[in-house]
């Protein structure tokens, strides 16, 4: 049965009317247009999908939209735009950070909620935090560094 | 003087090069963007010659009639062969521009000089640019190839680190052919046949319609689609689809022939080449056998396609290698007159060779013939993706050499089975699902301009060294007990593999260092720089000793025995299992068109590398490929990857010789060697996983 769910999406009011079991990586590349967050598996294997659920970065892919009622979801777009890019979004394009790029949105938002709880992390904390993201052309080192730049940058007080 | 291959195939200039009113230059070329920032080096190359800022430049979008035809986008071979093309067509444009100029300014050509498209007179503008006189100069005429290219120190851009302009829509939202949406597009799955002889016995529709009450079900002979409103709608109705088909004659493959061994089981064809086979002397033979199992091309993003067929004409969006091959392989599939096909492409997952994306646009084009007037996206699941995209063949590698006696190699034999390394070139896989279906056999085989075989088996399966006498044996199995087709470097990264193994070994019984060998062997200065260069990037002469746990190994090859240079270390540490600590990459690729990227491509390579050498194999069983999810198909994670340092040398050589699988052997080679020397014992069959590393212990 779908029903009207209302949460916040990328810092507006969102409500879509949907079953409580739909996924909400389908809501948002489905019904809502925004397509950052990217179909990899869709069994939560490879981190394409993630986006951020008040602040904890989650399997779009995985998540029924019931648990989402009055929740905070940011997607890439979310984080910032190419006028005012996050500083990770800087970053990784400042040192090319990426090749197919498809498993660049996932990686951000991975990073994006790995900086909140941590904004120093070592090159260990960040392969850590990031170890559930897939990568298959092999960018990792030039990601890492990236983070490790827009931590640094934040630090200094870059607006994250 | 000579036209490129790719500029006498497409000479007019037009094709390449065009003036446009808004102050830019329209570029075309025919090579595919996927990440691997060739977009970004031909448009370097482009910019260079005509003397503009990258900023002026429009690239054409690649379409089948936009851009010029330059088949495949392979090999590692674009900015080798399309450059040429490119900057032929650019500097012809700039001379017939600067001959006209001159007419104009009754000056001559030689006092002319173009800065970001303004002619200059003695460093004085002249008040002419390109477009200030475009509608003059007729570029609707062939190339002729007399334009003289920069030389190395005339390069603007050519060497720069350009970023690439692909990249930045990646990070901030849509970017890929499977983010578009087009007006009433509709979302359709595939139900694959289980294996090309199967047919569908029962197939319960009624129970499709219960998951999903509007879903339209297509069902011609055994090709079944579930065509539905939404993405998510079009999930469901596959997965009820799946429970409610009944088949007859599924195949049953069986698990043992994932594994390379079986390969001399299968039936074969075999080809013999060089020297015949040696005396019987008193020479120390060795032998030794080596064997890579299939491997997936793992894309991170499932394939999609787009197809809209409307009064007669079929529209295809594809991230695959090539348009125009695309919509070759489109009419032969629908019986479309080719002049009836249209194919745009879009940016895709890497693709790394010939992986899923030739087959939803084939998929989505046989439902939307069926179903005229809305498009039809087809986006393949992960489990279609793994189970169905072709894979790269398993390969079997038994070497034998003979030492004379300084220990030096002086004869080599290489026998290696495989199946056609680009055997599914040219096919879909929704194909014998089809009524009429007749498999077509072996592939012709592709000729070499000089007549002889094309086999990618081959690539490599000499090592890189001044050798007296080698021959090979090449056993070419079909049918293939999978779908196999292009993986990145074909044969040559896995025969470097083998290959640089086998060397390690000859050095250890000749009683000599690895390097010291090596160089022995190689009288060519460029590959003695590539060698000499890692060995002080790794400190290769504080080695330590074999058995320790720790290790440090080395891998050298040139690509395809022709190209570029590059030696690889790898520090590694073994316990149970192979921790990689540190890589080391050394290329001479001749002219590097854009460092950052070239430096990109090379990490990557050695990368995946990584990840097929320590952890990578298709499991084979049922209708085809069971390791269908990341869980079954583990690669190289963020805590896993090695830092790696690579330095580029000789890039002012004027010849690009091509980046994107150049390191790849090399690596593979250099973690074999350095977990042999970690373990003093050697592992032959990849992946080197924990079992292995137990068994080669206890050997
Ligand atoms: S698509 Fe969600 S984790 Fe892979
Ligand atoms: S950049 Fe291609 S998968 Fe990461």
């Amino acid at each position: 049965m779908p029903k009207t769910i209302a949460f916040q999406l990328n810092g507006r009011p969102a409500s879509v009317e949907v079953d409580a079991t739909a996924l909400l990586l389908d809501v948002l590349r489905g019904d809502l247009r925004l397509m950052g967050a990217r179909f990899g598996c869709g069994a939560g294997q490879c981190g394409a999908c993630a986006v951020l659920v008040d602040g904890a970065s989650v399997a779009a892919c995985a998540t029924e939209m019931g648990n989402l009622a009055g929740k905070s979801v940011v997607t890439v777009e979310g984080l910032g735009t190419p006028d005012e890019p996050h500083p990770l979004q800087a970053a990784f394009l400042e040192l090319q950070a990426g090749q197919c790029g498809y498993c660049l949105s996932g990686i951000l938002i991975g990073a994006a909620a790995l900086l909140r709880a941590n904004p120093d992390p070592s090159r260990a904390e960040i392969a850590k935090a990031l170890d559930w993201h897939l990568c298959r052309c092999g960018v990792h080192n030039r990601v890492m560094d990236a983070v490790a730049l827009a931590a640094k940058r934040i630090r200094a007080g870059a607006p994250a | 003087m000579s036209l490129p291959p790719m500029l006498a195939a497409n000479p007019r200039l037009d094709r390449w090069v065009g003036f446009e009113p808004d102050g830019r230059a329209r570029i075309a070329f025919g090579r595919m963007e996927y990440g691997q920032g060739v977009g970004t080096s031909l448009a370097q190359m482009a910019a260079d010659e005509l003397d503009l800022s990258m900023a002026r430049l429009r690239i054409v979008p690649a379409a089948t009639g936009d851009i010029p035809d330059e088949g495949l986008t392979v090999g590692s071979m674009s900015t080798e062969f399309s450059g040429p093309a490119i900057r032929a067509a650019c500097a012809e444009v700039r001379a017939l521009f600067t001959a006209a100029a001159a007419r104009r300014l009754g000056c001559a050509a030689a006092d002319l000089d173009v800065r970001d498209g303004a002619f200059l007179r003695a460093g004085q503008p002249t008040g002419l640019d390109y477009w200030s006189f475009a509608a003059e100069v007729d570029l609707a005429r062939d190339a002729t190839g007399e334009a003289p290219l920069k030389t190395v120190d005339q390069m603007r851009l050519i060497g720069e680190n350009v970023p690439r302009p692909d990249l930045p829509p990646k990070v901030f939202g849509a970017a890929f052919l499977h983010d578009i949406v087009l007006p009433g597009m509709r979302h359709a799955r595939v139900l694959r046949q289980p294996g090309p002889g199967a047919s569908l016995k029962s197939f319960d529709e009624a129970a499709v319609r219960r998951a999903v009450p509007d879903v339209d079900i297509l069902i011609d002979h055994a090709f079944v689609a579930l065509i539905c409103a939404s993405e998510a709608d079009a999930a469901r109705a596959h997965a009820a689809a799946e429970r409610a088909a009944r088949w007859d004659h599924a195949r049953d493959v069986a698990a043992d022939l994932a594994e390379p061994a079986s390969l001399k089981t299968l039936p074969h064809t075999d080809f013999a080449a060089g020297a015949p086979e040696p005396e019987t002397s008193n020479r120390r033979r060795v032998t030794a056998t080596y064997a890579k199992p299939y491997i997936s091309h793992g894309s991170l993003g499932p394939s999609a396609g787009i197809a809209r067929f409307e009064d007669g004409k079929l529209t295809l969006w594809t991230h695959n290698q090539g348009v125009y091959p695309m919509r070759a392989l489109a009419a032969r599939i629908t019986g479309l007159a080719p002049a009836d096909i249209e194919v745009i492409h879009a940016q895709g997952p890497g693709c790394y060779g010939h992986n899923g994306a030739d087959d939803p646009p084939i998929d989505a084009a046989l439902i939307a013939m069926r179903r005229p007037g809305s498009p039809i996206r087809v986006q393949w699941r992960r489990e279609d993706e793994f189970g169905w995209a072709p894979v790269g063949t398993a390969m079997l590698m038994e070497l034998s050499a003979e030492l004379d006696a300084s220990g030096r190699l002086v004869d080599y034999t290489a026998e290696i089975w495989n199946t056609a390394h680009t055997g599914a070139r040219g096919t879909a896989v929704a194909e014998s699902a089809l009524s009429g279906y007749v498999d077509p056999g072996p592939q012709p085989m592709r000729l070499m301009p000089d007549g002889s075989r094309f086999s990618g088996g081959l690539l490599n399966v000499i090592p890189s060294y001044d050798i007296e006498t080698t021959r090979t044996v090449e056993h070419v199995i079909f049918p293939p007990p999978v779908r196999t087709s292009s993986l990145r470097s074909l044969g040559g990264a896995p025969n470097t593999f083998a290959g640089e193994s086998f060397i390690d070994e000859l050095a250890e019984i000749a009683g000599q260092d690895p390097l010291a060998y090596r160089l022995a062997m190689v009288s060519e200065p460029r590959g003695r720089d590539v060698l000499q260069t890692l060995s002080k990037m790794c400190n290769w002469p504080h080695r330590g000793f074999p058995g320790s746990g720790k290790g440090l190994g080395l891998g050298y090859d040139r690509h395809r025995n022709r190209a570029g240079f590059v030696a690889c270390a790898a520090q590694v540490e073994v316990d149970q299992d192979v921790r990689l600590i540190r890589m080391w990459c050394a290329a001479d690729a001749g002219l590097i068109v854009n460092p950052d990227g070239a430096k990109n491509q090379i990490e990557g390579g050695m990368i995946m590398a990584a990840s097929w050498t320590l952890k990578e194999q298709v499991k084979l069983g049922g209708a085809g490929i069971t390791s269908t999810t990341w869980d079954d198909y583990p690669i190289l994670r963020f805590s896993e990857v090695p830092t790696i340092e690579i330095e580029l040398i000789n890039t002012r050589d004027p010849r690009p010789l091509g980046i994107g699988e150049l390191s790849q052997g090399a690596a593979m080679a250099a973690i074999a060697n350095a977990v042999a020397h970690a373990l003093g014992a050697r592992i032959r069959d990849l992946p080197m996983t924990r079992d292995k590393i137990a068994a080669a212990l206890l050997a």
